[in-house]
């Protein structure tokens, strides 16, 4: 948007030279065309994965959340797993719309509507998980203060309730920043399309746009707005998630370096999923010079330093459960790199801090496949990140005589499975449907498309809006 | 069926129907190809002195609001406004339902205190603001949804949503003058100018707000969408049984049907001769007082006792019996007169006698052993005997009485 083309010369944000005209062909070709034969099998494994999802539900519904390997004294497990795990996939796509918007990071734009539109899918997913984890998903409306019979009111001072305002405020003012973002996208398709239905459908989304500078002057100082209100907002967002954790007696949860942790995992894992799914998408639809490998390798610098403060976080709470002198805090860390479950952070250290250190050669930054294969792998650490924290801290605490071992039924996994499903059957529609780079900020920045004369300021004979 | 349902679609789909413009003209629009030349010719026009002028442009062209002479956007106003109310709503909101409406003890917690409802009055403040921001520049600002704009569905607004810049001059500015914009567009290199006509629907002056058939449509929605809702939340909030999972148990209530037992009664007899806690049937019931000589006053007599029975006599015994026991009760006439008291009979009885009399009934006086307890009726007895004794007094007595 206004970012100011005098700061240091880089490479061309976008390749090849071409014209807003090309720039409209390609962003909007797929939504034109019938869908291709790649997107209708990969449409076919994630809405396969969606209905097992679905049939899962259905048995937990049924049979109660006794179907999934829950227990006592392992009461948190797949179900806030996931929760954790997808609300952080969405906090790149924040980041990247709002955070790099204010840094003036121009190269945000070939990828930031993509980044949005995974936000908002992300939390819709993870916005499933404490609901059904309730056990009574149908009472969910107790979870808000609304009146009721009982006369009575949520806790306010309870981190889960926190965890409810801030999820659905993010939804919100994800889903509102994307909105907002396409309506100029929906008017450069309506004045383009030839079909009487699609062109209906295309004023109504565009709410009469006119491309007028008197609107994008408005336009732009509330994009602005929100991008300062989102950078806030996206950290409380998982700081508060981390509370559900922190503000608990358990030994390894109980830590106050939790929030910025969470956090940096959070844009960590986010990242990688952005990294994958682009890699994949911009092949697949000839994005290839819209979304560069400049692209991805600034996404991997990202990764490379998000990544060593998650292993910073590793390495202090081993530190902390040291010089604290606590004796439970020093036996759950032990337990977690030397116990039953030492696969799992080992995993996790392997996939989050190890292997993305690769990401210090250039050479490993810009090839193709070896980041492909990195960020899958950083996607797997995150996970398993989520379970060493919940599992390994729950199943032996205080008492050894209330000491388990917890392991997922086929359920637990179905759901897991049915979460990738629902969140690549909505990207996937949405990539069909509408721009998934967004046409008027790309045009934006590319070569040429900013005035090189400055007129001095007119003295002002209009109020700025007619 | 489905064929002619497609074709049909397909039809209007392709069809082009695009209704004539009026006579009226909007403006005069001008195309320019580069971003700079857009800049001069914005600058130009604005210093000719018209106010009446917009710039249309793909994208936001840096440096634009300057050559347009405008202000900064006042957005930020609204964002502010509505973000502080939201801030104190959400506070307002938790310390009056956490502590003045339903003040709940937690951990014991005050109940209110200012850092745990920072999180939610955060994200209040947050809601709040971006709401208003998108709203507040959407509709406020920016004046929008407007789908009939003179401009859109033009070839101009085609050109400028896709990759040429353009300039309007309305007609509606004081300056206008159709010639001499033209002259001006093409001093500063347009490469095309396009005459902008309104549409009929822009020229009524009924508003579409006022048309019956959309009146009709929004009440209608109205009423039903309110209907649903009253009913939903009806149901919702006063009818479904919160939290139910403890009263739904295998149980058979009183009354009710079980197939278990023979005679398909829910609820079981006591086995024969049982007698329950607190009542021992009185053992000489229907005998005659003859018989019951055992009995003796096990209260003793005290101010207490004896204004505890002179307050049930006078309740339950002082109708038929008159208050000083004469016989000469408030019922007399209608019921056969009970004998007095203060007979010889009477004064020779035991307290037995009358502890009988009282609990069993005795000619026409029913029994009154469901309304009188049996303390009570002994302390009856120690008033009666007051009664006796008042009646016949010996000069001792009068003597004790000073």
């Amino acid at each position: 948007m206004s970012l100011d083309s005098t700061y240091t010369r880089e490479l061309p944000l976008v390749e090849g030279k071409p014209t807003f005209k090309d720039i409209d062909n390609v962003i909007i070709l797929p939504t034109e065309t019938k869908p291709t034969k790649g997107w209708w099998i990969a449409f076919g494994i994630s809405s396969s994965a969606l209905m097992l999802g679905g049939f899962c539900l259905a048995l937990t519904f049924y049979y109660g959340i006794g179907m999934w390997g829950n227990n006592q004294p392992v009461g948190w497990a797949f179900d806030i797993i996931n929760f954790v795990f997808w609300i952080g996939i969405g906090h790149a796509g924040t980041l990247i719309s709002a955070i790099l918007y204010l840094f003036r990071q121009k190269w945000r734009t070939g990828i930031a509507r993509f980044a949005e539109a995974m936000t908002i899918f992300a939390v819709m997913t993870a916005g499933i998980f404490p609901i059904i984890h309730t056990g009574r998903p149908w009472l969910a409306g107790y979870l808000l203060p609304l009146p009721n019979q009982n006369g009575v009111w949520v806790n306010f001072s309870s981190p889960l309730l926190w965890d409810v305002f801030a999820v659905s405020t993010y939804f919100t003012i994800s889903f509102l920043f994307w909105g907002m973002g396409l309506i100029p996208d929906l008017a450069t398709m309506r004045d383009r399309t030839t079909s009487k239905i699609k062109k209906t459908i295309y004023s109504v989304l565009s709410l009469g746009w006119t491309n007028s500078n008197r609107n994008w002057s408005n336009y732009e100082r509330a994009y602005l707005i929100l991008a300062g209100i989102s950078t806030p907002l996206v950290l409380s967002v998982h700081t508060i998630v981390s509370f559900d954790f922190a503000v608990s007696v358990i030994p390894g949860w109980h830590t106050t370096i939790f929030p910025p942790y969470f956090v940096a995992g959070a844009i960590f894992s986010g990242f990688g999923m952005v990294s994958t799914i682009l890699i994949l998408v911009r092949k697949v639809f000839n994005m290839e010079h819209i979304i560069t490998i400049g692209h991805l390798e600034k996404m991997n610098k990202i990764l490379l330093a998000t990544g060593m403060m998650v292993g910073y976080a590793y390495a202090m709470e081993f530190f902390i459960a040291w010089y604290s002198g606590n004796t439970f805090e020093q036996f759950v860390f032990i337990n977690r790199a030397f116990g039953p479950y030492a696969w799992a952070y080992w995993i996790m250290v392997s996939c989050n801090v190890i292997f993305p250190q690769l990401f210090w050669s250039k050479k490993v930054r810009t090839s193709i496949p070896i980041t492909l294969i990195l960020v899958i792998l950083v996607n797997v650490g995150m996970w398993f990140e989520r379970f060493v924290i919940i599992v390994t801290s729950l199943h032996r605490d205080f008492l050894p005589s209330s000491w388990a071992m917890y392991t997922p039924t086929l359920v637990d996994i179905g759901l897991l499975i049915g979460s990738f499903g629902m969140f690549f059957t909505l990207l996937l529609l949405f990539l069909k449907v509408l721009p998934l780079v967004s046409i008027s900020e790309i045009k934006g920045v590319m070569d040429g498309a900013q005035p090189t004369i400055h007129p001095h300021p007119h003295k002002s004979n209009s109020n700025g809006h007619h | 069926m489905i064929k002619k349902l497609i074709a049909s679609i397909k039809e209007y789909d392709t069809k082009d129907d695009t209704t004539p413009r009026s006579k009226k003209l909007f403006g005069l629009a001008a195309l320019y190809n580069t971003p700079n030349e857009i800049i001069k010719a914005a600058s130009e026009v604005t210093e000719k002195g018209y106010e009446k002028f917009d710039v249309y442009t793909p994208y936001p062209l840096h440096g634009m609001d300057d050559a347009m002479g405008m202000k900064s956007s006042k957005v930020g106003y609204v964002s502010f406004t509505l973000g502080i109310t939201g801030m104190l709503l959400s506070l307002l909101m938790i310390w009056w339902m956490s502590s003045v409406n339903y003040p709940n003890i937690i951990g014991g917690k005050p109940f209110f205190s200012l850092p745990p409802a920072i999180p939610i009055t955060f994200e209040g403040t947050i809601l709040f603001t971006g709401i208003a921001t998108v709203l507040g520049m959407l509709i406020l600002f920016n004046q929008l949804p407007k789908i009939n704009s003179p401009l859109n569905d033009t070839d101009f607004m085609k050109n400028v949503s896709s990759d040429k810049y353009g300039i309007v001059i309305r007609t509606e500015d004081n300056k206008f003058q159709e010639a001499e914009v033209k002259k001006l567009f093409l001093s500063e290199g347009a490469y095309d100018i396009q005459e902008i006509y309104f549409r009929e629907s822009n020229l009524t002056t009924k508003t579409p707000l006022f048309d019956k058939k959309f009146i009709g449509a929004i009440i209608g929605t109205g009423i039903l969408t309110a209907a649903i809702t009253y009913l939903t939340l009806n149901y919702v909030l006063y009818s479904v049984v919160p939290f139910d999972w403890m009263w739904e148990q295998a149980r058979i209530d009183s009354q009710s049907k079980s197939s278990f037992f023979q005679n398909k009664a829910g609820m079981r007899p006591p086995v024969n001769g049982t007698v329950a806690r607190g009542f021992i049937p009185y053992e000489f019931k229907g005998m005659p007082d003859s018989s019951v000589k055992l009995l003796s006053n096990p209260l003793a007599v005290s101010k207490k006792t004896l204004e505890r029975g002179q307050d049930r006599y006078n309740i339950y015994c002082s109708p038929c019996h008159g208050y000083f026991g004469d016989g000469d009760g408030r019922l007399k006439g209608q019921f056969p007169k009970p004998p007095s008291l203060h007979t010889e009979k009477s004064l020779k009885w035991e307290d037995g006698n009358f502890y009988h009399v009282i609990t069993n009934g005795q000619n026409v006086m029913p029994s009154y052993a469901e309304q009188v307890k049996v303390d009570d009726r002994w302390a009856i007895i120690h008033y009666i005997r007051t009664l006796q004794r008042s009646k016949n007094a010996t000069d001792e007595d009068m003597g004790k009485a000073k």
